[in-house]
């Protein structure tokens, strides 16, 4: 396989804590070694900054929902489509792009792993099809757990090794990474059309509460010891005050402790925290909470966030808290589509437009940058957009650019219509930290990439890893004349390579690589009673049988790559 | 009694009709399931025919000949009912009104009595419409 | 000896019933018996071993016979159909797999073509609709367990979807609903007495193509407020107990079908439709749901949407997706005399559109994919028969509520007859290297 010398970069590397030197990296046969040989082709990095591939660590790019946005706007592909050129397929989509598009869009920055938010189990093969048509980057997906009725049923009871079993089980099937779980409780009772907006709202019929549920599947994801720890999306999202839900949820921390061989040190990872942080009491005295969510986690190590970045532009929210969908629509009453799914969760769809001109949607923006900006440890805080509720991926550059650039900040704000409100609601304007381009290596290549559980294999350039490295066209040792040009820099890498094979030159895709999906097989104890509930409840209230769920096939998963986990030994 | 009546003209599947495609529309089976118009037995009378005979049926689009049979899930007066396919697709509204679906449901038709004239195959009806040669 | 193969998928209609057993010889290569299928599905799967089967590719020759070629050269002659023509129109996709969608997306991205599918004559103006106001839905499983109010809004899935009302909608003892038949309302609106209408417990026999004005009433006596004696040929008070039974129930279903997506008003009949859904979810809990005519036609507007943007009608013409109905849609298209080759694939356009449209077909180069023999290749010029789908090939496949189910192969083709996936990629690769493309 082929050899690289990528010569004289400024090289970021929180894996090894190189800060900017000048340094060689060496690929040999898909990994970073010490040395290759002579003929080793040279990639020039003079005056170019040079990382380990980005780690996208909650998008929703892939499945049923994502789908169904792309289906019900085509007038989301107005203006964006990219014609058929050399190795790209066609794309279209601002928003929601085409698969083939979102390959392309996340290789050109530089991307090397992204995670698809949220998996109904149902149309697992939904996900891994979407996945395998999404070139060059590797791809996992989360299944979501947090409205499931095993799930509510075993933790009722507080049946930690049942639910266990059942999570490896489900794990195993859909081919999935993580236990993701979104707005607990609350998607069932949206089943019946309500809601649970407090950790201690109790679930119509099931009577369990989020609290119950939030703690029960951290004690069954450290039981199992996975890779990633349950991830999620907690009650009340959106809601001015939603803050106190937050903490609430956050406190369910309180003596857990992470139990794997991956090194992943959290028990929860909060995502999209800018959507969890407000306060105030209706959208009037709206204001922003994020000293206190950041002051909670910067002192709880065993918490890391996303941030979840207000980009300003039109957009797709898209979700599987399917009550907030239904609250957004009466809201801004634009296209509402909803689809619950037999005993596992639900999803919603609704187009958004966060306009600079509207206060609430300008104090949003602040909050999320508030957010990484007061949070000490850049190892437990990544930036995302939530993509593509709060903005699409492509925007990540712009997000960059706010974090490392109090001016870049300073010029947004002026151009509110209502900037007094976003400076007395925020704190924005009293924040002149600016995030520094290994704080970003942090934030979003080591840092993600260490809450996955993944950490040896991706997010840094230790020899060993895998060859991702991305070289940007920024240089280090020159001060920055124009914010615009850190867009411009990661918008479009001057040298992308995955895996030890280059798919990206200039900004442009030279090779499609070898993508692989990541998926979790948890080697569990046999459980005989979990193995009879699924089988009663496929007979009785599924519309598939048991035999057709599994999604099994090479046209599925064309090239796995599995995480072993083995959970006998419990 | 007339010799030709109007009725509103609609069309759709039926069980038959799903058993005669997956056996093949190249046999007989087809025809009889679906080279059919049900009508109103009052429709029926208006026009002085009795069930199970051939008829024209016109419309601003074209004309075919199908057996005439009394309704099966009526009744439903003034409206008749051909089984989607050819036969239905011979006189059904193209016009898409811009929305790319043809108008199948409520097309007006006139129905006349057509003793002697045969109801074709499936195929056959295409190909002739079409004045594809046939070797 | 015989085996028997459980969990089998039907490939039919939009119901997808995945719990079909079928027996096969040992050998795996005759298809015995077909258990819980309904008859439609039955004979499919017995059809496909009837022995008048066209098993290889043919040719028509100028005095209108035909000539059996070879696989090779029909892909040659698909490919180079494909690359000559200018604004070639690949239509149907729904009795395929989505890997097979997959391969013909990619030819007609580089074929430069239009391609559609059935959608364009079933569920086409539902899709708009959808696209002008949303779609509050669910997945069959939640119908099963919740629903206790029905409502069969044209359609006749008797008849068209025959095993529908006793998997999922009507008998089922769900998880909340144990009483199966007994725990729910039947609402049936159609402008004949349907054999599904007459187990209803209210039947609105409505004057045919007026469902706008009466989808509008329900909307109006869902408040209480005035309404004509009579509309749409249903009295008031019929309409106001109607209403306050949609009202009542705890979780509503409406399905629906071609009574109000192909009779006038077409897609502004579905917008009202999803308008009352909405309207119903202020008191309580609703969905809507489209019942989906072919067994994968919501994969192919799946596979078309992620891999292009656009559920159907797509116009890939200029080398970049674009969609507008009306005018990138195949009937249109084929109206104009704008198509100049035509591509049939898992689709009868020939039985199933006007005959305005189909003659067109004949008037063009054509290739028509199909195990069986119908009006479509009684009028092309090339007829390519392939394994059937779901029953000598497996494949993914979209249930009419966009789950997806894998399709299981339960026996062999007969000798030498490839899959459409195997066809499909030949003529990728030709396709090509005509095109000089990579």
């Amino acid at each position: 396989m082929s050899e690289f010398i990528i010569k004289n970069g400024h090289v970021f590397d929180p894996v090894q804590g190189i800060k900017g030197d000048k340094k060689d990296i060496c690929i040999k046969d898909g990994k970073i070694v010490d040395k290759v040989g002579s003929s080793a082709k040279v990639i020039d990095a003079k005056d170019k900054t040079v990382m380990a591939g980005a780690v996208e660590i909650h998008a929703h790019v892939a499945g049923p929902k994502v789908n169904l946005g792309r289906i019900y706007r085509p007038e989301d592909k107005l203006f964006s489509c990219t014609p058929t050129k050399g190795m790209e397929r066609m794309g279209s989509g601002a928003s929601i792009p085409t698969t083939f598009k979102t390959g392309y869009e996340y290789a050109k920055m530089g991307f090397a792993v992204a995670m698809e938010a949220a998996m109904p189990p149902l149309f697992s093969r939904h996900v891994h099809e979407e996945i395998r048509d999404t070139p060059i980057i590797d791809e996992g997906a989360f299944p979501v757990f947090g409205n499931n009725w095993f799930v509510l049923e075993y933790l009722k009871n507080h049946e930690i090794e049942n639910t266990a079993a059942y999570c490896a089980w489900l794990l195993n099937v859909t081919k999935g990474y993580a236990l993701k779980v979104v707005n607990p409780g609350g998607t069932e009772a949206w089943g019946w059309g309500l809601n649970c907006l407090t950790v201690k709202d109790p679930v119509p019929y099931f009577d369990i509460t989020p609290a119950e549920i939030v703690r029960g599947l951290m004690e069954a994801n450290e039981y199992l010891g996975l890779p990633h720890s349950v991830h999620i999306h907690p009650n009340n999202l959106g809601n001015p005050g939603c803050y106190e839900t937050t903490l609430d949820t956050l406190k369910l921390t309180e003596g857990l402790k992470a139990k794997n061989k991956f090194g992943r040190e959290q028990v929860l990872h909060l995502t999209h925290t800018q959507f969890h942080s407000y306060g105030g009491t209706n959208w009037g005295d709206f204001e922003s909470k994020a000293k206190e969510v950041t002051d909670y986690v910067n002192k709880n190590k065993t918490i890391t966030i996303d941030t979840g970045n207000v980009t300003l532009d039109e957009t797709t929210t898209m979700t599987a808290d399917g009550p907030f969908e239904h609250h957004l629509t009466g809201l801004n009453h634009l296209k509402w589509a909803n689809v619950d799914v037999e005993l596992e969760t639900a999803a919603g769809v609704v187009p958004y437009i966060y306009s600079p001109n509207i206060s609430v949607c300008a104090i949003q923006w602040a909050i999320g940058l508030e957010i990484p900006l007061m949070m000490k440890d850049p190892m437990r805080c990544y930036i995302t957009t939530d993509h593509p509720n709060a903005g699409p991926f492509t925007r990540y550059p712009r997000v960059y650019k706010w974090l490392m650039s109090e001016k870049a900040r300073k010029q947004q704000i002026e151009g509110f219509k209502h900037k007094d409100k976003v400076l007395s609601q925020t704190s924005i304007g009293t924040l002149d930290r600016e995030i520094s381009l290994y704080e970003l290596a942090q934030m979003t290549r080591a840092g993600p990439a260490k809450s996955l559980g993944l950490a040896a294999m991706c997010g840094g350039l230790k020899p060993g890893m895998d060859a991702d490295v991305a070289i940007y066209n920024i240089n280090p040792d020159k001060p920055i004349a124009n914010p615009d040009d850190i867009e411009k820099a990661f918008s479009r890498c001057a040298a992308f390579i995955k895996s030890g094979v280059q798919v990206v030159n200039n900004g442009e895709i030279v090779s499609n690589g070898n993508k692989r999906t990541l998926w979790v097989n948890v080697k569990a104890k046999e459980n005989p009673q979990v193995a009879r509930d699924i089988n009663e409840k496929f007979v009785k209230y599924y519309s598939m049988t048991q035999a057709n769920y599994e999604a099994l096939g090479h046209h599925f998963v064309p090239n796995p790559y599995a995480i072993e986990v083995d959970a006998t030994q419990v | 009694m007339a010799n030709s009546i109007s009725i509103n003209l609609i069309s759709g599947r039926t069980i038959q009709q799903g058993v005669a495609i997956e056996s093949g529309k190249e046999k007989p089976s087809y025809r009889t399931a679906c080279g059919i118009i049900e009508m109103d037995p009052s429709d029926l009378k208006k026009l002085g025919a009795w069930k199970n005979t051939n008829v024209k049926v016109t419309t601003d689009y074209g004309n075919v000949i199908v057996k005439a049979i009394e309704a099966t899930q009526g009744p439903h007066p003034g409206v008749a009912f051909i089984p989607m396919g050819p036969w239905a697709n011979s006189v059904v509204s193209n016009n898409t009104y811009s929305t790319g679906m043809p108008t199948f449901k409520g097309t007006p038709a006139k129905v006349e009595v057509a003793i002697n004239e045969p109801v074709l195959l499936g195929i056959e009806l295409v190909q002739r419409q079409c004045g594809v040669k046939v070797g | 000896m015989t085996k028997t193969i459980t969990d089998v998928i039907c490939p039919f209609c939009g119901t997808l019933c995945d719990d079909v057993e079928v027996t096969v010889s040992d050998d795996g290569k005759k298809l015995l018996e077909v258990a819980n299928a309904c008859v439609i599905g039955t004979e499919k799967f017995l059809h496909s071993q009837s022995s008048d089967r066209v098993t290889k590719p043919r040719l028509r020759q100028e005095d209108g016979s035909w000539k059996e070629i070879s696989y090779e050269e029909a892909a040659d002659y698909t490919a180079k159909l494909l690359a000559k023509a200018k604004k070639p129109l690949m239509y149907g996709w729904s009795s395929t797999n989505c890997e097979a969608q997959s391969v013909g997306n990619e030819i007609a991205e580089i074929a430069k073509a239009c391609c559609d599918n059935t959608a364009a004559v079933c569920h086409g103006t539902t899709l708009i609709a959808v696209q002008d106001i949303g779609l509050p839905s669910c997945t069959l499983g939640e119908v099963k367990n919740r629903a206790d109010r029905v409502i069969f809004w044209g359609c006749n899935p008797a008849h068209a979807h025959p095993r529908h009302m006793s998997r999922y909608s009507i008998f089922p003892r769900g998880f909340f609903t144990g009483k199966g038949q007994m725990s729910r309302k039947l609402v049936v609106v159609d402008p004949r007495c349907t054999d599904t209408a007459k187990m209803a417990d209210v039947h609105m026999q409505i004057e045919q193509g007026r469902d706008y004005e009466l989808l509008d009433a329900l909307r109006v006596a869902l408040k209480g407020e005035w309404l004509p004696d009579v509309v749409a040929g249903i009295p008031a008070e019929k309409i106001r107990e109607v209403a306050d039974i949609l009202k009542s129930g705890r979780f509503g279903i409406i399905f629906f079908g071609m009574g109000v997506t192909q009779s006038l008003s077409k897609n502004h009949n579905i917008d009202a439709a999803i308008a009352l859904t909405k309207d119903l979810n202020e008191y309580t809990k609703y969905s809507i749901m489209p019942m989906r005519g072919h067994y994968n036609v919501t994969g192919s507007g799946e596979v078309f949407a992620w891999q292009f943007g656009f559920p159907y009608s797509v116009d890939l013409t200029r080398g970049f997706a674009r969609y507008n109905p009306g005018d990138s849609s195949s009937i249109d298209l084929l109206l104009r005399g704008e198509v100049d080759a035509m591509f049939t694939i898992g689709s009868d356009p020939g039985a199933h559109f006007p005959i305005s449209a189909v003659k067109q077909i004949a008037k063009v180069d054509s290739v028509c994919i199909d195990p069986h023999l119908t009006p479509t290749s009684g009028v092309s010029k090339l007829h390519v028969p392939v394994a059937f789908n779901g029953v000598e090939t497996g494949g993914n496949c979209y249930r009419m509520d966009n789950v997806p189910i894998d399709c299981r192969k339960v026996v062999e083709p007969p000798e030498g007859m490839l899959t459409d996936l195997d066809f499909l990629t030949m003529v990728c690769t030709k396709l090509k290297k005509l095109k000089g493309v990579a």
